[in-house]
């Protein structure tokens, strides 16, 4: 109880500090919201990252260093199904570019969640007693992926062209405008949280998960094949940063360090939120999502360049100095 | 009676730790076998062996007459095993309901239970909203055992009910145990020998990972010199 109220008291504590920066940074309200936004998209975008890794680390104790390539490679997939003259060009079969974007966005999950699927069923079962090799050869997947998108789309960065209606819409807020796009991106974000909240409160399979990342052995000796849950999951996780990747891409691009960035980001975020927790994923999201666009603004015209690159790991540290176990995950 | 269980010579290690070095025992169907023995004795090895979670590497374990040594433990589950282990392993962040409504095998299986399970623990009805970490002691080996009663189970594992419970509490999972025989088969471990005098028909004791004696419980109780020798209490 007392622990909770800390970690409330930690996250009110940087939400108002975050806050008043972006306030004392902004010369209007307009600028203000533009940072907010900013925020939770960039929030959105890593909750996307992190949250596979989370529910897949509290479950099966494996952190999976490949979590950033799935979101690349989802961002590579989705650009390549929306354009003109790719590896998967269906600009003949479907000219509506509204309806091809939806296309790309399922064809980017289908392959996240194969290649999770892949790696999760024949790569990793042998090593789940030796955590050091996980981590080595979830890092080494994330390298051969790399290659492998290098060998199919080249080490050039490629930006979105291709135009579509969300793509393209602006929206006037306190005289500024705003990019449709990036309150579509929360929006989404938004959905999946509670998506996947409800999915684990409310659902079998959700009651599985949380009881599995207690304690696994029990689950199994209730009768249930934790082995098929830890494929699920996986999957799934997998399936949702391609999913990060695909919706990211007509924003930030498809390009090869997108994985590697929004990794380090990501495992920031599930450290602070408490490892294995969902919820702390979620809150730890939307506070480096945050920190990250008040440092881009605090950083402008300043030779603190770097400053939004080391904020994920400052809030981390001043988090673990208060809550070493993070803000709501357990000490275990 | 025709045993559910038979345990045959069963050899397990732990690591490098050769922790069972030939157990056997047997439980009759309907009936309590209490394992006894002192504390690190291979009390609870040989009831995770049973259930998988540890398996043998030698010997033999039938359940019904089948073979389910080498078999995983979701497996042995879903052939009607029930286990309630040491310090209970309630899941502390799912409520009373939803630790109940995992160990359904299918749908349905906890409302065909509810009434006899809230029958013998009545305090669980009450409590049933609230998450497992928030009960007492008591509350969650109550919850432990209805947990293991959702399904229908043919065989009990119950590791040290008592462990750690106030006298009150003792008796009426004693009750609630008692009320179960006959419906089920039970293999319990049990370090206080008065529970277990109370419960057992059967018993087995295990000394440093061997079977030393079996018998029927009332004949164990008139030899107060070995239940000295083997269980260091009179």
């Amino acid at each position: 109880m007392r622990s909770q109220r800390t970690s409330l008291i930690a996250i009110f504590v940087i939400l108002i500090f975050l806050l008043g920066v972006a306030l004392i940074n902004s010369n209007s309200l307009g600028d203000f919201g533009i940072t907010l936004l900013s925020g939770l998209f960039q929030g959105m975008l890593l909750f996307l990252v992190a949250a596979g890794m989370s529910i897949v680390f509290g479950l099966m104790d494996v952190l999976n260093m490949a979590q950033g390539s799935y979101f690349m490679v989802g961002a590579y997939v989705a650009f390549d199904v929306q354009h003109t003259g790719g590896l998967i060009d269906l600009t003949n079969i479907i000219p509506d570019p509204n309806f091809r974007f939806v296309v790309a966005v399922l064809a980017a999950v289908l392959v996240g969640a194969a290649f999770g699927y892949v790696l999760e069923r024949f790569l990793l079962p042998s090593l789940y007693s030796r955590p050091i090799f996980q981590l080595v050869l979830t890092f080494g997947v994330s390298l051969v992926a790399l290659e492998l998108v290098k060998f199919i789309w080249t080490t050039t960065p490629y930006s979105w062209t291709e135009l579509f209606g969300v793509r393209e819409s602006f929206f006037e807020l306190f005289g500024q405008r705003f990019s449709t796009y990036r309150l579509f991106v929360v929006g989404m974000g938004i959905a999946l949280i509670v998506a996947i909240g409800l999915l684990l409160q409310r659902s079998r399979i959700g009651i599985i998960i949380r009881a599995g990342v207690e304690d696994r052995e029990m689950v199994q000796a209730l009768g249930i094949h934790v082995r098929s849950v830890f494929t699920l999951v996986f999957t799934l996780g997998c399936a949702i940063a391609a999913f990060g990747g695909a919706v990211a891409a007509p924003f930030l691009g498809a390009s090869t360090t997108l994985g590697s960035g929004f990794l380090l980001q990501a495992i920031a975020v599930v450290v602070l939120g408490g490892m294995g927790s969902y919820a702390g994923t979620a809150v730890g999201s939307v506070l480096v999502g945050l920190a990250i666009a008040v440092a881009q603004d605090t950083a402008i015209g300043t030779s603190f360049a770097a400053l939004p690159s080391i904020t994920p790991m400052l809030l981390l540290v001043l988090v673990l100095l208060v809550r070493p176990s993070g803000l709501f995950g357990n000490s275990r | 009676m025709t045993p559910i269980l038979e345990v045959r010579d069963i050899h397990t290690f732990i690591g490098q730790f050769h922790i069972l070095e030939g157990v056997s025992a047997t439980v009759h169907t309907g009936g309590i076998t209490v394992l006894l023995g002192r504390n690190g004795a291979g009390k609870t090895t040989t009831l995770r062996s049973i259930m998988g979670l540890t398996p043998p590497t030698r010997g033999s374990i039938l359940l019904d007459g089948t073979p389910i040594h080498g078999k995983q433990a979701h497996t042995i589950a879903q052939m009607g095993v029930g286990y309630v282990p040491e310090h209970r392993a309630i899941f502390r962040s799912l409520t009373v309901l939803e630790n109940l409504r995992l160990a359904e095998r299918k749908k349905g299986d906890f409302a065909h239970q509810a009434d006899f399970i809230f029958e013998l623990f009545p305090d669980l009805k009450r409590l049933i909203e609230l998450p497992g970490g928030n009960l007492s002691g008591g509350q969650q080996q109550m919850l432990a055992v209805a947990r293991a009663l959702v399904p229908e189970n043919r065989l009990l594992l119950i590791d040290e009910p008592s462990e750690g419970l106030a006298p009150v509490i003792i008796e009426q999972l004693i009750a609630a145990i008692q009320r179960l025989s006959g419906q089920v088969s039970v293999l319990l471990v049990e370090q206080n020998f008065r529970v277990a005098s109370k419960l057992g028909q059967n018993y087995v004791i295990i000394d440093s990972g061997h079977s030393a004696l079996d018998g029927r419980m009332a004949d164990l109780v008139k030899d107060q010199a070995l239940i000295q020798r083997y269980l260091g209490v009179a």
